[in-house]
């Protein structure tokens, strides 16, 4: 079925940003997922939040690889180049259009199945180039396009919607992106918008690889009794360890910043990330603490969220390879070729 | 029988003794001496301590192609020994080590035994054990300086240039190549029958492999994207490209590059890196071999149908499976074409030598451009590996990349709504946007089903309205990606076809032939959808022999299936056994198929071609 077009009323008081553009502009074309859907929540929380970073829509790329989760490019910031890629790769297909336009939004989307399975390899080695991306994991433990196959996140023990019980251990995306040297992640609920939107605009502003897993329910083939992807049993185990703020740019100088126990981490654009509460057991700054801590307490049964480690000290893709500020693609072409007389001198070389 | 400036010689060794200085040595001097050369490693998949050969072939005449008949053979290597002595014609030499007695039933009456005590004058000369591995070869080459008459000025100063930076090795270079030569002169009847005399036919030639050749066509096109996985053996295509980067494209100064190279975690990321940078607007590559691009085949899938331009170097080495990673072989023809599940067809350029890596490459990113599809360069080991002697290159500095129907901000901004793949030209290519630009060039890049809006669509007639477009538009490149080469001869009524490296042998065996009598014409492929001057070639001949470097006849079957070739009329010589084509492959295959078609009373003996045809 072909994706409907939202009609575009407006309302006369509508809000507009500080590019000029209204909420409405950040959103696409009209869902096709189940009514109830995580991932359109997801999607929501994303034109909320481009719309809050000002971001022109045209100034973004976003991108996907197969699955329900492939589909939520489509359904925000029309006004901006999507490219839905093969099962998998999208983070390839990111690291080659980053590479060429460093001066874009890179925002990718993927799901438990691309990513986890798969796509498990281009996944791992997108972190380990730091690529400069929002890479938002909408989780649900399923694959629902082929209905209802366990996904590589399903939990032992997890029952199907016909009744099967998951037998193989899972693989857990956050121990995966911590262990592999990954520089924002952070972890939320679909149904908690309000969570979910300060960490979408910090993981815009980080400077590199920022990783969301973010619990997104399949109300269609994972919301049962049993699962342990449904909306009732991550309400039931919701352990919020490391909530945050997010403090823009260009209202940092006013910003009210509180004493006391806060951890504040400024970002690479000048933005800052303020951790509203951090248990007295986390700190979000200490990776190898953040992956031992999130294990013992995802195997006693919570659901852990919150940005859970942050390092914006380190170098993007085009850092450590020492790219020119330029973009690529705008490099002028006499500044790439080396004309004919320094092939002339090349030639004598082969003498 | 003095056989001046017309001879081959092979040098066996050891892999990871330094015998590739020694060898290169050898041939840069014949170069610089102004005679065609050429010559081709034969190394195993491994890093030290295997069999690995060298053959040379001198040829005032120009020719190049490999021959597999040796006049001389240097046994280096005391586990190859007997099979080296085996090979060397009857009447040749063996140049070989006698610090150790030779095996009597080694021995072979027709050939004349050369020994020279490389190990002993090694180990009496210099201290360090590597360092008597490493002169004990360069010593070879002092022998057969002597045997062969060649220039030692030339071997001298090559050897300061070589060296310049380290000018403690001058001396010790020198020393070994004074004790091979000097003992080869005082103990044998210097120079053999087989040796050199100074031409001057090298002159406007460079020796330079495809590799290299192709990695600079990619810095001269202004690609800024490579991505790759490693693989034998296209390589050393992406090492030459750093390299190149490296001086051309490096900021003095700050050091900024202007190029991004991705080594991917494998060939199906290097393709996705690729794609994606092509469809952001960068010219992207990435070299790879055969394997590499079974890989990458849902991608390449994907790329033709979203229409992305990205460009494909396909090293071609012997497969099927990993085969033979260190033998070159054509089997990638049909791959090439046809890459991908579903109807998919792309451009291909075939490369006959370095200097056409070099301007394919250019031109693979032009035509990448152009038609907004994958574009494939295969080479094959033997071109992409093997110092070649080619023509220097040239550049003209009026070039400027053509990347076809792009909108720029200013067209976007003057129409009312743009669609991604609306054909207004009537010519199957629709314009494109890029990221970034302007809001109204937004579209979305899919490999799921598609209408001409760009929209999503399950809908029969939109999805066929752009497969159709797609299948007119790549055809519809056919006389612009190569015409192929045509090379007629008075009174022929037959042809032979053939691509790529088969070039130097296909002519050298058409130029033997019409000697013998049997004219032919020569048409070599260049391209893929095949020029129409292919079909017409064909049309035109009452028999055509189709030359190439695989099992199943690819190139001949593709003739049939998209050039109208007549089954009946074309017949397949093939040679597939790893080693480069050489022209008495070539005779000996047009002479069992005229036997086959009743042209000639006695088909040859001993066939050289593997199964016949």
């Amino acid at each position: 079925m072909s994706p409907t077009v939202k009609p575009k009323v407006l309302h006369p008081d509508i809000e507009t940003n500080a590019v000029g553009l209204t909420r409405r502009d950040y959103e696409g074309a009209m869902s096709t997922l189940c009514a109830g859907c995580g991932h359109d929540s997801v999607t929501a929380a994303l034109v909320q939040s481009f719309f809050e970073l000002n971001i022109e829509p045209h100034r973004a790329m976003k991108l996907s690889g197969i699955g329900c989760s492939g589909k939520t490019p489509t359904y925000l910031m029309q006004d901006a180049h999507g490219f839905n890629g093969v099962h998998g790769r999208m983070p390839a297909l990111a690291t080659g259009a980053n590479a060429a336009r460093s001066d874009l939004v890179c925002i990718g989307v993927s799901g438990d199945g691309d990513s986890l399975s798969i796509g498990l390899g281009q996944f791992c080695h997108a972190i380990r180039r730091n690529v400069n991306m929002l890479y938002v994991l909408e989780n649900n433990g399923v694959y629902g396009l082929t209905k209802g196959q366990f996904s590589a996140s399903a939990d032992v023990g997890s029952k199907s919607k016909r009744g099967d019980v998951n037998t193989q251990e899972p693989i857990d995306p956050i121990l995966l992106a911590l262990s592999l040297g990954a520089t924002f992640v952070g972890r939320s609920f679909s149904g908690d918008k309000a969570h979910l939107l300060p960490l979408i605009k910090a993981a815009v502003s980080h400077n590199g690889f920022a990783f969301l897993d973010v619990i997104s329910p399949c109300v269609t083939f994972n919301n049962h009794e049993g699962s342990t992807k449904s909306y009732l049993y991550t309400r039931e185990r919701y352990m919020d360890v490391a909530p945050v703020d997010f403090v823009p740019m260009k209202d940092e100088i006013t910003a009210d910043v509180e004493e006391g126990a806060l951890t504040i981490v400024p970002m690479h654009d000048g933005s800052l990330v303020r951790f509203k509460q951090v248990g007295p057991d986390w700190d979000p700054t200490d990776a190898a603490a953040a992956w031992t801590r999130y294990r013992e307490l995802s195997r006693d049964g919570a659901v852990v969220t919150g940005l859970l480690y942050l390092s914006e000290s380190g170098d993007d893709y085009h850092g450590r390879n020492g790219t020119v500020d330029t973009p690529l693609v705008e490099v002028p072409f006499e500044e790439l070729c080396p004309g004919s007389e320094a092939l002339s001198n090349l030639m004598d070389r082969y003498r | 029988m003095s056989q001046i400036n017309d001879f081959a010689f092979k040098i066996g060794t050891v892999n990871g003794t330094g015998s590739s200085s020694a060898n290169s040595l050898i041939m840069q001097a014949i170069f610089r001496m102004g005679i065609p050369v050429s010559g081709k490693n034969v190394f195993p998949s491994n890093i030290q301590g295997l069999p690995t050969w060298y053959e040379i072939r001198v040829s005032g005449a120009g020719h190049t192609a490999r021959t597999p008949i040796f006049d001389l053979i240097v046994a280096m290597n005391r586990a190859t020994i007997e099979k080296d002595i085996a090979e060397v014609r009857s009447g040749g030499w063996i140049l070989y080590d006698n610090s150790w007695p030779l095996e009597d039933e080694l021995l072979r009456a027709d050939v004349g035994f050369l020994g020279v005590p490389f190990g002993r004058l090694g180990v009496e000369n210099f201290k360090a054990v590597r360092e008597r591995v490493l002169m004990k070869n360069i010593s070879y080459a002092g022998a057969i300086a002597a045997l062969l008459d060649m220039d030692t000025e030339v071997i001298q100063q090559m050897i300061r240039e070589k060296f310049s930076r380290k000018p403690a090795l001058i001396d010790s270079n020198y020393l070994a190549i004074k004790l091979g030569y000097d003992y080869a002169q005082e103990h044998f009847d210097c120079p053999l029958p087989i040796r050199l005399e100074t031409l001057d036919k090298t002159g406007d030639q460079i020796l330079i492999d495809g590799n290299t050749a192709a990695a600079l066509g990619c810095v001269y096109a202004g690609a800024t994207v490579g991505a790759w996985y490693p693989i034998t053996p296209s390589t050393s295509l992406m090492d030459a490209f750093t390299a190149f980067c490296g001086r051309y494209r490096t900021d003095p100064e700050t050091g900024d590059k202007r190029y991004a190279i991705v080594q991917a975690e494998d060939e199906l990321a290097a393709a996705g890196v690729v794609i994606g940078a092509g469809w952001a607007g960068a010219r992207a590559f990435t070299p790879t071999s055969g394997p590499g691009i079974s890989l990458m085949s849902e991608f390449i899938g994907l790329a033709y149908y979203a229409e992305i331009p990205s460009v494909f170097f396909n090293v071609q080495r012997t497969g099927p499976s990993t085969g033979m990673p260190t033998r070159t072989q054509q089997g990638d023809i049909m791959l090439s074409a046809y890459a991908s599940h579903g109807d998919t067809k792309h451009i291909v350029l075939f490369p006959a030598d370095p200097r056409e890596c070099f301007e394919m490459a250019v031109k693979a990113f032009d035509l990448a451009e152009r038609y907004q599809t994958p574009v494939f360069v295969v080479s094959d080991l033997d071109i992409g590996m093997n110092d070649w002697m080619c023509r220097r290159f040239e550049w003209d500095d009026d070039y400027r990349p053509d990347r076809g129907k792009v909108l720029t901000a200013e067209e976007l901004e003057s129409i009312d709504r743009y669609f991604r793949y609306v054909d207004v030209d009537g010519d199957g290519i629709a314009a494109r946007t890029l990221p970034g630009v302007h809001p109204k060039g937004a579209y979305f890049a899919r490999g799921s089903g598609h209408n001409r809006l760009g929209g999503y669509t399950e809908d029969s007639d939109e999805y066929l309205e752009v497969v159709n477009r797609l299948r007119a538009k790549v055809d519809g490149a056919a006389d612009r990606v190569a015409a192929p080469v045509v090379e007629t001869r008075e009174g022929a009524t037959m042809g032979l076809i053939t691509l790529g490296g088969c070039d130097a042998a296909a002519r050298e065996a058409v130029e033997l032939l019409a000697a013998r009598g049997i004219v032919l014409d020569y048409l070599r492929v260049r391209g893929f959808p095949f020029h129409s001057a292919v079909a017409t070639f064909l049309a035109e001949h009452e028999q055509c022999f189709v030359l190439e470097q695989n099992r199943d006849g690819q190139l001949r079957s593709l003739l049939i299936l998209e050039a109208a070739a007549d089954p009946e009329t074309v017949h397949s010589i093939r040679y597939y056994g790893g080693f480069p084509m050489s022209a008495a492959h070539v005779i000996d295959g047009v002479m069992t198929q005229r036997f086959k078609q009743g042209l000639e009373p006695v088909g040859p003996e001993g066939s050289l071609v593997e199964e016949g045809a």
